[in-house]
This record gives structure tokens, sequence and C-alpha cells, in this order.
């Protein structure tokens, strides 16, 4: 190919660069009709639904629909413990992690429990259910008080008693 | 050259306790003969017709099984009454040989079951920080420009018994099996992310899964636009079940886990998730209790598998070492192995082509001399970054406090250190520490 026939096609790459790297066939759908899907819940609070629950109301729900697998007031058995006071520190690298003494975010606790539980049934309970199932399992872990009401501005503000024990590790791949 | 009794040339030893120069596999005539013979030449039978060489075959099917007497080559499972929990698949590595993984063998973990999708209804959605959101079906995606390349997949918690302080007496399946490599054909992520139109605001990416736990990790965009694939194919045909049918996200050389298997969605947003996933089981805790956050990459590392644990060498003489190299970093630019526990190591032979963020498999000749040896490789990848020895290894992540017992668990996470074999005179082979 000739040094002009290459120009012309790079200067015709350059203009046109949605047809040259795509067919452009992706249907268009609005963010609104992704919605029962968007449920991703990010640390700053984004995307926490209206609504509102506390540890009381939790406790209940616990009961329903949790307690089977996840043992009385969440200590664990047959499936993973939600309570422990447990620490990490001291107990070498193999320390089991848990919400308490791990998991930097308390939006974590939310988006993980209406994506994923009550397993395997995930995705049926109601947003105020989550909020108050969330209360409960911050409260008996003593990460907020029995009393606090957590809805979309409140969660966000937990601060997680692990948070500042993280290093990132390849900071130059973010 | 001035040969010893055996044939082997003086030269052709290049390191300590029987190691062959990798020249040897070369073809080097002469050199490659002398150096070769060393098998007892008595006792070969009279050869005869076989019986199955005088009656009629099996005849080809439509989709062909492997012989009757390969049954026994086949991953182990970590759940094998298939109880509603995850299962964890490890790949046969000592029974293989080359670098493709079959498909059938290449390791999954799958945490609440493979769903049963009909490629014809599944969709894949990309949103959020996008100028316009956009839904592709299988049948429009296989309308873009495809491309293919080999990629090693490796779990973050591959070859986690060897945070072990003693050495676990287990084979490479059971020590490295949640690692395997395969040909990933399907179309760039960059491609769909272009025509949606990032946000300049974008600067993760979410990816969730259609399994019942909607698995998700968030990915750095500039993974997401550098060389990342929603892969279609594996080895060819379409991706198994287990590792995503019909769509997977492909980011060669991540951490497996963010490698989100029947991907269903992509949501571009200016910070991470944080998901159940990179919040407790990928984060590595280290000595003093800190934890790394996102350790993307799996670094550089090799392991011999064969011989390997579980096999015995019947008889001193001539064998190849051989076992495969691979780094998140680029290319594999160099292998070398060991027979005598670490003291002299010799350059192996590099089975070309060698791909980025793939399987490389090295080979080296070894004479062994009936006496007790250590073998084990060590990998140093284009970008400059070499396989840590144990001792570098264990000085910065440690190691676990009691002895590792259940092979099945996960002490901690990215373990790419070496793997010794230490070979008794008996030839009988254990899982040793150098």
């Amino acid at each position: 190919m000739s040094i002009s026939k290459i120009a012309l096609v790079a200067g015709l790459l350059a203009a046109a660069p949605a047809f040259a790297q795509s067919p452009g066939i992706g249907t268009k759908i609005t963010e609104a009709d992704v919605g029962a899907w968007a449920i991703t819940v990010l640390p700053d609070g984004t995307n926490l639904p209206p609504g509102k629950g506390t540890a009381a109301q939790g406790a209940k729900t616990y009961v329903e629909k949790c307690q089977a697998c996840h043992n009385e007031g969440g200590k664990g058995g047959p499936y993973a413990a939600l309570v422990s006071e447990a620490p990490l520190q001291g107990r070498g690298i193999e320390a089991p992690k848990t919400i308490r003494n791990f998991w930097a975010n308390a939006t974590t606790v939310y988006d993980y429990i209406r994506r994923a539980m009550p397993w395997p049934n995930p995705r049926t309970l109601t947003d105020e259910e989550v909020y108050g199932l969330v209360a409960y399992i911050l409260s008996e872990n003593k990460i907020i008080e029995k009393d606090m009401v957590l809805d979309a501005k409140s969660l966000p503000q937990v601060k997680m008693p692990n948070r500042d024990n993280f290093i990132i590790k390849f900071p130059d791949k973010i | 050259m001035t040969k010893t009794k055996d044939g082997l040339g003086a030269l052709d030893q290049v390191a300590g306790n029987g190691l062959m120069s990798r020249r040897l596999l070369l073809g080097r005539g002469a050199a490659m003969a002398g150096a070769m013979t060393f098998a007892n030449s008595a006792g070969a039978e009279a050869l005869k017709d076989d019986e199955w060489s005088r009656s009629q075959g099996i005849t080809s099917k439509e989709a062909d099984p492997r012989s009757r007497f390969e049954d026994k080559v086949k991953r182990t499972l970590s759940n094998p009454n298939g109880e509603p929990r995850t299962q964890h698949a490890r790949t046969p590595h000592h029974m293989l040989n080359g670098t493709v993984t079959p498909n059938h063998l290449h390791f999954t973990i799958v945490h609440t079951g493979a769903p049963d999708i009909d490629p014809a209804q599944h969709k894949l959605v990309i949103h959020g920080l996008v100028k316009q959101p956009l839904v592709f079906t299988l049948d429009k995606l296989a309308r873009y420009p495809m491309e293919s390349r080999m990629a090693f997949v490796e779990c973050g918690g591959n070859s986690a018994p060897l945070f072990s302080p003693e050495p676990v007496q287990a084979t490479v399946q059971q020590i490295h099996g949640l690692v395997s490599n395969a040909e990933w054909t399907g179309v760039r992520l960059s491609t769909l992310l272009d025509e949606a139109g990032v946000d300049p605001r974008g600067k993760w990416i979410i990816a969730e899964g259609a399994d019942t736990s909607a698995l998700s990790r968030s990915i750095p965009l500039k993974k997401a636009m550098d060389d990342a694939m929603i892969a279609l194919y594996q080895n060819g045909e379409r991706i198994m079940p287990g590792n995503g049918y019909p769509m997977r996200l492909m980011l060669p050389g991540f951490e497996g886990n963010m490698n989100v298997k029947w991907l269903r969605r992509i949501q571009v947003t200016d910070q991470p998730a944080m998901t159940f996933h990179e919040s407790r089981n990928y984060s590595p805790v280290l000595p003093d209790g800190k934890a790394y956050k996102f350790y993307f990459i799996n670094e550089v590392k090799s392991f011999i598998t064969h011989p390997s644990f579980g096999t015995t060498l019947k008889e001193p003489g001539y064998y190849e070492i051989s076992g495969v190299a691979y780094s998140g970093t680029g290319r594999i630019q160099r292998v070398a192995v060991t027979a005598d526990g670490g003291k002299t190591w010799a350059d192996a032979a590099l089975q070309g082509p060698v791909n980025p963020k793939a399987f490389t498999r090295f080979h080296i000749p070894w004479k062994w001399d009936g006496s007790p040896a250590v073998i084990a490789s060590r990998a140093w990848d284009e970008a400059g970054n070499v396989q840590p020895l144990r001792s570098e290894f264990v000085a910065q992540r440690g190691q676990t406090k009691e002895p590792v017992k259940n092979l099945l668990g996960f002490p901690n996470q990215h373990y790419n250190s070496l793997t010794s074999w230490g070979v008794a005179s008996n030839g009988e082979i254990s899982h040793v520490y150098i």
C-alpha cells in the first residue's frame, strides 16, 4: 500500500471512529428499563433505594428468612457467621474474615443481601426488609446503636471498624 | 567434546545433579543421539499383532468420547455429591501436556450452580456512565469483529495449600488445579464501550453475572479498555456452562473471579462497588493484619508437572522435566530449573509460541542418577518480574500458624512462589520446600 493510500485510510478512520471500531448495532435501551437489573449499590450510597429499617424490624425478618442457614443471632452454622467479635489482627494470615473484623463498607452488606439472599430465593426481600436486616446485623456486631434507623442517607455514613486497614495492591492499574 | 562413559558430553551438563542443556532438545544431531543412549538395550519382547489391530474398531460418533483408558483423567471435586453449595473442580495438570486445557477439564468454581441459560434469550446490557445504554443479544454480538487469544484463568485461591509452613503432600492437581489455559474468542469490550460512549467521569465497570447470586466484580476502566473481551468461544466451541455459557468477561492476567461468567450486565461507574467478593475473599490478609485491596494480577509463576507428586521414577536414566509458566503481566521470558534443591540452575527450553498472559510450557532434559534430588522451576516475565523464592515470598506474605490439613481450604490468596518436588532414591516423589 502506498504512503498516500495509508494516509487516506488513516484519515477515514480518524473521521469516522464509530464506524471503524464498531458496527454500531447494539439496541438502545433507557436507564429506566435497565431498572430491575441495576441492583449495584456503591459505597457512597448511589443506588440505595428509598425506605428504611431498624434492628428490631430486621430481627423479625432474620428469624423468618435467615436463621435456618445462619443460626440464632447470626452465630453461624451451617453457613457463614454474620455476627462475630473475633478480631482479625493477631490471628495470622488465615484469620477468618467477618463483617465486623474485615468488611470495609456497610453498603456491601446491603448490596449482597439484596442481590444474593435469602439463598436459594434471592431478590425476594423488599428493600425495607433489607434495610432492617442490615441494621440487625450491624447492631448485633456492635457497629451501630440498636435504635439507629438505616436509610439511603445514614447507611453509607456507617464507619466499619476495619475500614482503614487496606492497602491498594496495584495502584497503577486503577 | 569429552564424553563420559554414558555418552553424555561434559559440556551438556549445565547444572548440578544431571540437568542437561536445553539445546539437546533442539535437534543437535549426534550430540543428542549420544546423550540419549541411556536406556538398557536388553529386553524388549518380540512384537506381535494385537487383537485391536485385527478386528472392527469403534465407529466415529457425532461427538467422540475419549479413549476408555483415559477415564481417570478428570477433575477432582470439592463437593463430589453435588450438594447445593460451591463446587471447585480442579484441572489434572499432572496428566495433561502441552498448553491447552481441554474444555471439560478446565477448572471451574461455581458458587450457586451454573444457570441453564437459553442463548436465544440471554442479553448483555451496558449502562451507567455512558452516553447511550445498549443491549446486545448473542446474535448481535456474533456480527461484531471477533478475535481469538490464548489466556490462562487462575483463581486467586489457587495454590493456597502452599501457605502451609510444612509442605502438604499432594498432587499438582490438588495444589495448582485452579488454573487453566484456553483459546478464547469473542468481541473486544472496548468496541462495545466505545459504541455506548463512556462518560469522562467513568473510571470503573461493574460486571455482573446471570447466576443465582448475581456475582459481581469491579474492574478498572483502564483494563476494560485495554485487552478485555466478551468471550463467546472456548477452544473453538461455545463456552462450557461452568465457564459462563453463553458469554463471560475475559480479563487476561487478572484474578479468575473477576472474569465474570454468565455475563449479563456491565455498569460504568466513577467508583468501585466493593462487592462481597472484593470486600472479603479476594483481599489477602498480611502478617501485620493489614490487607490488600484489589489483588488484580496473577503474578509470574511456574510449576513442574512432569515428573511430580503421585508418579514414581521406575529407574535411573533419562527423563524430561517439564511444566507450565505464566504471568499476568506479559510473556514468559525465561524459566530456570534446578535438580539439586536450588544450588545450581539451568535455563529450560520454552515451547513456542510464547503468548502473553498465557501458559508457556518449558522442558529440560535430565539424567537422574538414582540418588536423592530436588527439582523446582522459577520463571521470569518480560515485564522484569521474577517468581519469588519461598523465603522471599513468606517474608512478605507470611504463612499459616499451623500446617494446612484441609487441601480444599483457602487460608490466603495469590501464592506465586516455587513448587519443589523431592525425588527419593526409590523414585518416589514428595512435596518439599527449598
